[in-house]
């Protein structure tokens, strides 16, 4: 069974429609990549799958449940994490603080008041601090990092609570081509541990580590298959041909 | 690609949130405690009176503080529950004859807390979180609301409100106004002021941060904001029902101006004045707030509320973080949240 399933996603805002009937499935520990145009509808079907926004008509499903209709803290708790395409990271925290909030998020508040799970989520945050070369600056405020630190720290914060899917956002945004690879490299490990779902204009990037590719065209799926299927598809080339 | 594998136990290369360098803050919070312990030897008794009054628009800064400074939620209508406790104790005392301070100030303060629970369900507890200026114009309203409600209500005084109102008492003491009321209150003061502190240096103040700083985001790693938002505004109405209860007892009488929108206003400055988001801001904001009225209102009585309002203006456009960031860091503000167990506890817990 595929771990997330939207199927038939209308998306319409005022006199625009964002999506137009797109599926998307993801099956557990698959990394798979939506590509498009600009404006093809990729963010859009990301933010329908997250819960930033609710489709005008079509359904999620997440591990078999109907999250249709399910707010983002609902989401999150039933495994899918998300990292916006704006870096969002907490200027004002440390890196250390910035990861405890992502990881006591699902603390009961006793727990919180009392800071009980401090102890037992401080190691698994150093752990996801030098996971992503950051430990170092654990005690440093978000807002010192640079930009492609930021969105390190951001992926890190997202993964965090061992999610069951994480949604990446154009996590390579703004960053050098060193930057690029490092991101590369970061983000292989945790195909053992959850599927992902990047969107990614940088196509070199998402043919390096991901096992599907949907392509999207004025937000309806125009092909979906394999990394070499998609390379080699007329229709796809077309699209990109065209828009170039 | 090289996989880098994380340990379960790491060495720590900084003590995170437990740096040993040297903190401003508790030296701030020790040295106001000092002067106000010391202050009733030094002031002539017409001035503890003054001063007691003070420490009470502390308490009340103190629920503000708590929920702009700390969890982002702007609200113009605090003295909703430090009114609707003032009145509730002072009607309690008259038509009860109830004046024990272990049954009227616990009184106030679940006063405060069912009013805050219930105007914060109202504006707080929808489906979508609430925009600031919702929430702003809601609790504004509803401080406009409950001042025309008590100026309407016979029963509630009307334009007078409630006069005469009976002294506290514990056993058959009376607790008047004067040194012993004084130092009540600062106790009482510093009580809520370290259960404050307690709160927002634990976890759930780090997620009281993150609900300030970005509530979209840490909605998606799924924290309930809203109900978050719930807790800290009822919590926050308990402190300030606490305020309210103890200023009716001391003034000896209330009025329809303790609900309204002046003293909504004005509670929003002192914190603004002081510096949000640090409690010790919201006190010094308001001792020097009401400290310059009092003295400017001597010296030149026709033109000080000008002189003031300038003042107020000048810190707030050249200090946006109030007079406490003169000499507080940025970083010493945001502070840590939660104990760190010792090594040997970790994992344990």
């Amino acid at each position: 069974m595929a771990l997330l399933e939207a199927r038939g996603l209308i998306k319409i805002f005022g006199k625009l429609t964002a999506l137009n009937g797109a599926d998307l499935t993801v099956a557990e520990n698959e990394f798979h990549g939506l590509i498009g145009p600009n404006g093809s509808g990729k963010s859009t079907l990301m933010k329908c799958v997250a819960g930033a926004e609710i489709p005008t008509s079509g359904t999620v499903t997440f591990g078999g449940r109907d999250i249709s209709q399910a707010s983002p803290a609902e989401r999150a708790r039933a495994g899918m994490s998300l990292k916006f395409q704006i870096t969002s990271v907490l200027p004002a925290l440390t890196l250390y603080d910035n990861i405890l909030l992502a990881l006591q998020a699902q603390c009961s508040l006793p727990s919180l008041v009392f800071s009980r799970s401090r102890g037992v989520l401080h190691d698994r945050a150093m752990a996801m601090l030098e996971q992503f070369r950051l430990v170092d600056r654990a005690a440093e405020p978000a807002s010192a990092l640079s930009h492609g630190q930021q969105q390190w720290l951001e992926i890190a914060m997202a993964l965090a609570p061992e999610p069951k899917l994480l949604l990446l956002d154009e996590p390579t945004g703004g960053m050098s081509l060193e930057e690029r690879r490092v991101t590369g490299e970061l983000l292989q490990p945790i195909k053992k541990k959850c599927s992902l779902v990047i969107v990614e204009h940088d196509l070199d990037f998402i043919r390096d580590i991901c096992d599907r590719l949907t392509v999207l065209d004025q937000g309806s799926v125009l092909d979906c298959g394999s990394v070499a299927h998609i390379q080699s598809s007329a229709r796809v080339q077309e699209v990109y041909l065209r828009r170039a | 690609m090289t996989e880098t594998t994380p340990t379960t136990s790491l060495p720590l290369p900084v003590r995170v949130g437990h740096q040993r360098r040297w903190q401003v803050l508790p030296i701030i919070e020790i040295v106001v405690l000092a002067i106000a312990v010391l202050l009733p030897f030094v002031l002539k008794d017409y001035l503890t009176i003054y001063a007691t009054r003070v420490l009470i628009l502390c308490l009340f800064a103190l629920s503000f503080d708590l929920v702009w400074g700390y969890a982002g939620i702007m609200s113009f209508g605090q003295a909703v529950f430090f009114g609707t406790a003032g009145y509730g104790v002072a009607l309690i005392a008259r038509d009860l004859g109830v004046t024990s301070i272990l049954l009227v100030l616990p009184a106030g303060l679940l006063i405060g807390f069912a009013f805050a629970l219930l105007l914060g369900g109202f504006l707080l507890l929808g489906r979508h979180p609430s925009s600031v200026i919702f929430v702003s114009l809601g609790t504004l309203t509803g401080s406009y609301a409950a001042d025309r409600v008590a100026r309407g209500w016979y029963y509630l005084g009307g334009q007078n409100g409630i006069p005469s109102i009976p002294p506290m008492s514990l056993g058959s003491y009376d607790i008047t106004e004067g040194p012993v009321y004084y130092y009540m209150t600062l106790g009482i003061l510093l009580a809520v002021y370290l259960l404050c502190r307690f709160l927002v240096r634990s976890q759930f103040g780090l997620a009281l941060a993150g609900l300030r700083e970005n509530e979209q985001r840490i909605a998606f790693f799924g924290y309930q904001v809203q109900r978050l938002k719930a807790i800290i505004f009822s919590f926050a109405g308990a402190v300030a029902g606490l305020a309210g209860s103890l200023y009716a007892f001391h003034e000896g009488f209330v009025w329809p101006n303790m609900l309204g929108v002046v003293i909504s206003t004005q509670v929003v400055l002192y914190v603004l004045f002081g510096g949000s988001g640090t409690l010790i801001g919201a006190v010094i904001g308001t001792v020097a707030i009401e400290a310059v009225s009092f003295w400017l209102s001597n010296s030149y009585q026709d033109i000080w509320p000008i002189i003031l309002g300038v003042l107020l203006l000048l810190v707030i456009l050249f200090r946006p973080a109030g007079l406490i960031s003169l000499i507080l860091s940025e970083r010493e503000r945001v502070g840590n949240f939660g104990r760190l167990p010792e090594e040997g506890d970790r994992g344990s817990s």
